[in-house]
């Protein structure tokens, strides 16, 4: 893919909150045109921070945003008319209607009112039948339906939602991908944060690990997957093993506590220099003999925790 | 300037007014209308008149100020205050607007709506006190003045408070007794010594003289003055909303 240039541009960006805490620690990011981007990371790892910052609801303590080549802050109007935000919580409004909380954001947002992009928003969003009914009156998934087509009334380009599925049912989580691949498809670049691992990698075209305000990783889903991936092996053995032998003995090889199971883990990348064959080799070797086998690719979750970890590790040892 | 969301804004604020015009219009009206009916028609008969005012219209200027200040302050403190608690403020925040839209849009609707009390007031105090008035224009020009400033002065303690309580201390505590205080009852040259003197440095006492001079072309301190005083406040609040904004003051962490 030649290099286009980036749609937001983060430099060095840097938060500390007025306790003292630092949320976000120099962070660089680039945001591609047009892409999904998952950003990734534990509870107070600094994602909420970052993009509201973006949005221009938490003031930077340090470094720059360009969003669309406007910057956030020294031309904050050319920047937040291109931007929209679902926010983590669910604040709506009580007593309006949906029809009219929605035209009221995109008049604040500075656009002429347009019925018709309303209308479009809502059906989209299957908010139409719901359009004259007062916002306390829908349920919690409603009301975050609600909080999206607020966002999109003005026709943003950078869409960012923060834990959009958090709290939501199967069903509406299943909705809410379907919407964003449409928007996606309409050029609008989306930026969401998420707890669920499986949602950045159904989703996401690229993945930003975040830990500490610190951005740990970020690749293309599948490059991340491979690069960091590891594989399981998992063989059921014919004879119950109560100990692995001496020479056996490996931080790769684990047997299971009724000893009738093997683990071995190994990363993605060595099984071009071998991967299980040696090691099965060896089994045989033992005399160990197993009835089935079978190896799976680590989930993103197991990934995530390990970059976690890691990340931690690092940090202690400097 | 976004004129859009000034629109946006104003529209907002005025269909929550609607909403609840039971508490936010005909309230106030009726409860100053209750002055009228004791102090002027009930008892007002009883009381000597003022620099040749009876006393049932000379108590007009006085209260429609009362309400003029307290209806400001409270709408406009409210209106900002509840997104705030409710958390939709985060939509303010991120939209393209400055500190101009957003105050003409808040203090504008909260202006409006006590302007529209004011006029009420007047209309129904026509109905129980038979009242002239000396100066209409400047009647206008208080009442909108006054309004403005102090929707500005309410939107100001509607950004700094966190909590109801803290919403609702400074009008309690401070501008309903300064209001009573402040000369709508008595003229101040009423006062025994020291307190002639004290009570001009309460700022009300120059709001209900300046409209008592709308009205009946006399009154305590020169109408200068009153004007004077009025736009100095506005002057101080403006700055203020303005510094907030710009700090992010409350507003952004
Ligand atoms: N207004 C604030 N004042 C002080 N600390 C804050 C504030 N907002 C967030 N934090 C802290 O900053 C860290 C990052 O929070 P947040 O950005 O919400 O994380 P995430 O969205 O990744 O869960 C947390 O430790 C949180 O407690
Ligand atoms: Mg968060």
């Amino acid at each position: 893919m030649p290099a286009a240039p980036p749609i937001v541009t983060i430099t060095k960006l840097s938060k500390t909150y007025k306790g003292g805490f630092q949320a976000l620690k120099a962070l660089d990011l680039e945001i591609r045109r047009g892409e999904i981007l998952a950003l990734l990371g534990p509870n107070g790892a600094g994602k909420t921070t970052l993009i509201s910052i973006i949005c221009g609801i938490v003031r930077p303590t340090s470094g720059t945003v360009v969003a669309d080549g406007h910057d956030i802050i020294t031309d904050f109007r050319g920047a937040r008319s291109k931007i929209g935000l679902v926010p983590q919580e669910l604040s709506t409004d009580a007593f309006e209607t949906v029809w009219s909380t929605v035209t009221f954001s995109r008049g604040l947002f500075g656009k002429p009112p347009s019925p018709a992009h309303v209308e479009k928003t809502l059906r989209a969003l299957s908010l139409w039948d719901k359009r004259d009914s007062k916002i306390m009156t829908l349920s919690g998934g409603m009301k975050r339906r609600v909080l999206i087509a607020k966002a999109l009334s003005h026709e943003p380009t950078i869409l960012f939602l923060d834990e959009p599925t958090a709290g939501v049912d199967v069903e509406l989580r299943h909705d809410m991908w379907k919407m964003v691949r449409a928007l996606r498809e309409s050029g609008v670049t989306i930026i969401l944060t998420t707890h669920y691992i499986e949602e950045a990698q159904e989703m996401a075209d690229r993945i930003g690990v975040i830990n500490k305000g610190e951005l740990v990783v970020i690749e293309d889903t599948d490059v991340l997957m491979q690069k960091l991936g590891k594989r399981t092996l998992t063989l059921t053995l014919q004879q119950k093993l109560d100990a692995l032998p001496a020479d056996l003995v490996d931080a790769k090889l684990a047997l299971s506590a009724d000893g009738t199971t093997l683990t071995y883990t190994f990363d993605a990348q060595s099984a071009d220099q071998g991967g299980v064959g040696p090691v099965l080799k060896r089994l045989v070797e033992h005399g160990i003999d197993f009835k089935d086998l079978h190896s799976k690719e680590s989930s993103l979750e197991e990934i995530f925790v390990g970059l976690v970890a890691s990340n931690r590790a690092e940090k202690e040892a400097s | 300037m976004n004129l859009h969301a000034i629109r946006a804004i104003y529209r907002f604020e005025m269909a929550r007014t609607f909403r609840t015009i039971v508490q936010s219009i005909v309230s106030p009206v009726l409860s100053t209308s209750l002055y009228f009916i004791v102090f002027g028609s009930a008892i007002g008969s009883q009381m000597k008149d003022i620099g040749g005012v009876p006393y049932a219209s000379f108590i007009i200027p006085g209260l429609v100020m009362l309400s003029l200040l307290g209806e400001s302050i409270s709408n406009a403190s409210f209106g900002i205050y509840l997104p705030k608690w409710s958390g939709t403020i985060y939509e303010l925040l991120s939209s393209p607007v400055s500190f101009i839209e957003v105050v003409l849009g808040y203090v504008g609707a909260a202006a409006s709506k006590s302007i529209m009390i004011g006029v009420l007031i007047l209309v129904t105090a026509r109905v129980f006190v038979p009242y002239e008035v000396m100066h209409p224009v400047w009647v206008v020009a208080f009442l909108v003045l006054t309004s403005v400033t102090f929707s500005m002065f309410g939107f100001i303690i509607g950004l700094w408070a966190d909590s109801f309580q803290k919403l609702q201390a400074i009008p309690l505590m401070v501008i309903t007794p300064l209001t009573f205080l402040g000369g709508a009852f008595y003229s101040i040259n009423m006062l025994p010594s020291p307190w002639d003197k004290i009570t001009l440095a309460n700022p009300v006492v120059y709001l209900i003289s300046g409209m008592r001079w709308a009205f009946f072309g006399a009154s305590d301190v020169n109408v200068g003055i009153s004007l004077g005083i009025i736009l100095g406040v506005l002057v101080v609040c403006v700055t203020a909303i303005a510094w907030i904004f710009k700090t992010g003051y409350k507003l952004k962490s």
